[in-house]
């Protein structure tokens, strides 16, 4: 029997693993945490700001790149300049696009505490 | 090439990897400090250590390489590899270490509620890291062969041994301070060499030809055939041949070859004059590079946007990828330190296509004897020569042996945790039970590879790599942006999708590399599978989850709200 308790006692510490924890983690405080409809409502409106943000980049990165591989099979001569865009040319924009991402990202999660706070 | 400088350079390059990772050691405790460096490492380190864990033997080697044999098309895979950042970025940073969960499996888990689902992550993350990790042993090998003639496997299994060492000592505490130290590394030893071979290149009058396809041979040049060979001619050729074409004995004579496939005998020697067009290789027997190329030809766009998705999407899955962004303090922190990433990744980039471009110039033979991936090592012998250029070799081999040694070590180490975590049973005193557990499943991760990169042995780096990229692609990247913003995704749709999408990408990957269908629509459809099977993943996914409305796991709202929530309303909450 006590060696079936420390058996039991070894397998339940094992590595923690973060489940059922999320619900009910936060103590009550605001709205969001105590999962109200409304609170429901404001985390939506968060994650629906933050996907647009998402898919507005992802958009021009599709924009962008997608028609490449067309306009090279369609002016095969062009050579110089498929090595100049893809050796090239596309890292710069790839960074910017990142950054402005990252600038819209934290400004949607800036107005959110804003908004949140000021309830 | 001379090894005198070579391999003190390569011994260099593993006894400071072994030295940074024993100063981690130092550092390192717990258990948490192990997996993670107990997420206090700051953006600008980490951004220098995932850059630095990213830049593989493909980067390194292997896309100079296929620059050199097939053409600018291939730079589609640098851009790929950067641009997946940019997706990662932009669908799974921030609430990705918002989860904070540790490893894919655990965000399976934390985010479904549901023990198989996890184990079918922790599955695929073994799968693809040994998919991965197979290309990085060979390239080593490649790389100690053709610099010392040291035999093929050696080189695999000096990169094996130092990174289970420094990762079952020092854990991901150490690895972080080893991978941004080779990140550095490796920069400089492709920067300052790719300098004095521009100074070369513009000393030989600037010639411009690397555009022209395909290339041509600018001085003669004598080619000894290490292996049989099929020479593939699209026009005539005349050579001069000692040795056997077609079955037939030359002594020296000048041959004139038609158009079409010719079989070339071990040990032949062909010398070809200044101007021939080089001609393609299709290695003779088996060989992923054949098979992949082959489909390549036949459907250039197929087989481009096949490479685009794969890579677009299917860096956010990478296991040793991943669990990197459990290193940042918080979400934000995660967020800035992928645009650093991509910068850092980005500048790098700029490089291998030079040393592609000046391959096509100076080594064009390299495309016969299928050693392309080798073109990088020789090319500051071949243009600059002397003591310059055995040091500036030399340099060169440290920075390519840093190349496997981070990518290997942060791949055995993302395997080697769910391993430790989900396979291996659990039993002993709990805190002691840990890190022995994780040295054993380290040597158990490496071994599998190891063994592998022995047997089978000839796969183009890059080019495995793809297939890497392609089943990460279609499990974990629907697995992770549906997870992230779908809340009516279930643990069912999830499994269904990783197995219908992964499962189909990893057949797909094992046919070709088992060289099934050689031609043919089937053949480009396999060797080039994330276009229809990342879909298919998402598809799946959705469709089952649709299906199973009742099974969305009890608070999913509550999970998706820590996922993006900032951590500044979080902590002021639990304050």
């Amino acid at each position: 029997m006590p060696q079936d308790a420390t058996e039991r006692r070894v397998v339940v510490t094992g590595p923690p693993r973060r489940t059922g924890r999320a619900p009910g983690h936060y103590p009550p405080r605001t709205e969001i945490d105590e999962q109200t409809t409304l609170g429901h409502t404001y985390v939506r409106s968060l994650i629906r700001s933050q996907l647009r943000a998402a898919l507005a980049v992802f958009a021009v990165l599709v924009l962008l790149v997608a028609p490449l591989p067309l306009v090279f099979a369609a002016a095969p001569e062009a050579r110089r300049l498929r090595w100049a865009v893809l050796g090239f040319c596309l890292y710069a924009p790839l960074v910017l696009l990142a950054r402005w991402y990252v600038r819209r990202a934290e400004r949607n999660e800036r107005d959110f505490v804003r908004l949140v706070e000021d309830r | 090439m001379n090894s005198a400088y070579t391999v003190p350079a390569v011994a260099l390059v593993v006894v400071a990897t072994v030295l940074v990772g024993a100063f981690g050691l130092r550092v390192s405790r717990t258990t948490s400090d192990f997996y993670v460096a107990s997420r206090t490492v700051g953006p600008r380190l980490n951004a220098a250590a995932i850059s630095g864990e990213y830049l593989s033997a493909a980067s390194f080697l292997g896309i100079a390489g296929l620059v050199l044999v097939q053409g600018p098309d291939m730079l589609w895979y640098p851009v790929g590899y950067t641009a997946g950042y940019l997706v990662l970025l932009l669908f799974v940073a921030a609430p990705l270490r918002r989860s904070g969960a540790y490893t894919l499996p655990d965000f399976a888990e934390a985010r479904l509620a549901s023990q198989g689902v996890r184990r079918l992550a922790g599955a695929f993350v073994v799968g693809v890291g040994w998919l991965y990790l197979l290309p990085q042993l060979q390239g080593a090998g490649l790389t100690l062969a053709v610099l010392t003639g040291a035999p093929d496997a050696l080189g695999g299994v000096i990169v094996a041994a130092v990174v289970v060492a420094t990762v079952a000592a020092g854990g991901m505490r150490s690895i972080t301070f080893v991978q941004a130290f080779q990140y550095w590394l490796k920069l400089t030893a492709l920067l300052v060499p790719a300098l004095f071979l521009v100074l070369a290149w513009q000393g030989d009058g600037a010639p411009r030809h690397a555009f022209d396809e395909p290339p041509a041979f600018r001085q003669q040049r004598t080619v000894r055939v290490d292996g049989t060979l099929d020479l593939r001619l699209e026009r005539p050729l005349t050579v001069t041949v000692s040795g056997t074409v077609d079955g037939r004995a030359h002594h020296g004579g000048r041959v004139s070859l038609a158009a079409g496939t010719h079989h070339v005998e071990r040990g032949t020697r062909l010398t070809f004059a200044p101007g021939t067009a080089v001609p393609g290789a299709g290695r003779a027997g088996t060989g992923a590079m054949s098979s992949l190329a082959a489909g390549r030809e036949e459907r250039p766009l197929y087989a481009t946007y096949g490479l685009i998705l794969a890579t677009f999407f299917g860096t956010m899955g990478l296991p040793h990828v991943v669990v990197r962004f459990y290193t940042s303090p918080h979400g934000v922190a995660a967020r800035r330190t992928t645009v650093a990433v991509l910068g850092l990744i980005g500048g790098f980039y700029l490089l291998p296509p030079l040393y592609g471009a000046l391959g096509r110039l100076y080594a064009p033979e390299l495309t016969i004897t299928g050693n392309a991936d080798a073109a990088v090592l020789l090319l500051p012998d071949r243009m600059i020569g002397g003591l310059g250029g055995d040091l500036l070799g030399a340099l060169v081999a440290g920075g390519a042996f840093a190349a496997f040694l981070s990518t290997t070590s942060g791949l055995t180490m993302a395997v080697a945790g769910v391993l430790t975590q989900d396979v291996l049973p659990s039993r002993g005193p709990l805190p002691a039970r840990g890190v022995r557990h994780f040295r054993l499943g380290t040597v158990l991760a490496m071994a599998v590879p190891l063994a592998a990169s022995v047997l089978v042995g000839g796969l183009p780096v890059a080019d495995a790599v793809g297939l890497a990229f392609a089943v990460s692609a279609s499990s974990f990247c629907p697995l992770l942006v549906l997870g992230i913003w779908w809340r009516r995704l279930t643990p069912p749709g999830a499994a269904a999708g990783m197995l219908a999408g992964g499962g189909a990408a990893l057949v797909a990957v094992t046919v070709t590399m088992a060289g099934l269908p050689d031609t043919g629509p089937l053949h480009a459809l396999l060797a080039w599978p994330a276009l229809w099977s990342v879909p298919l993943g998402f598809l799946t996914m959705v469709l089952v989850s649709l299906a199973t409305p009742g099974r969305v796991p009890a608070g999913t709202a509550a999970i998706l709200a820590r996922f993006h929530l900032p951590e500044q309303l979080r902590a002021e909450v639990q304050a």
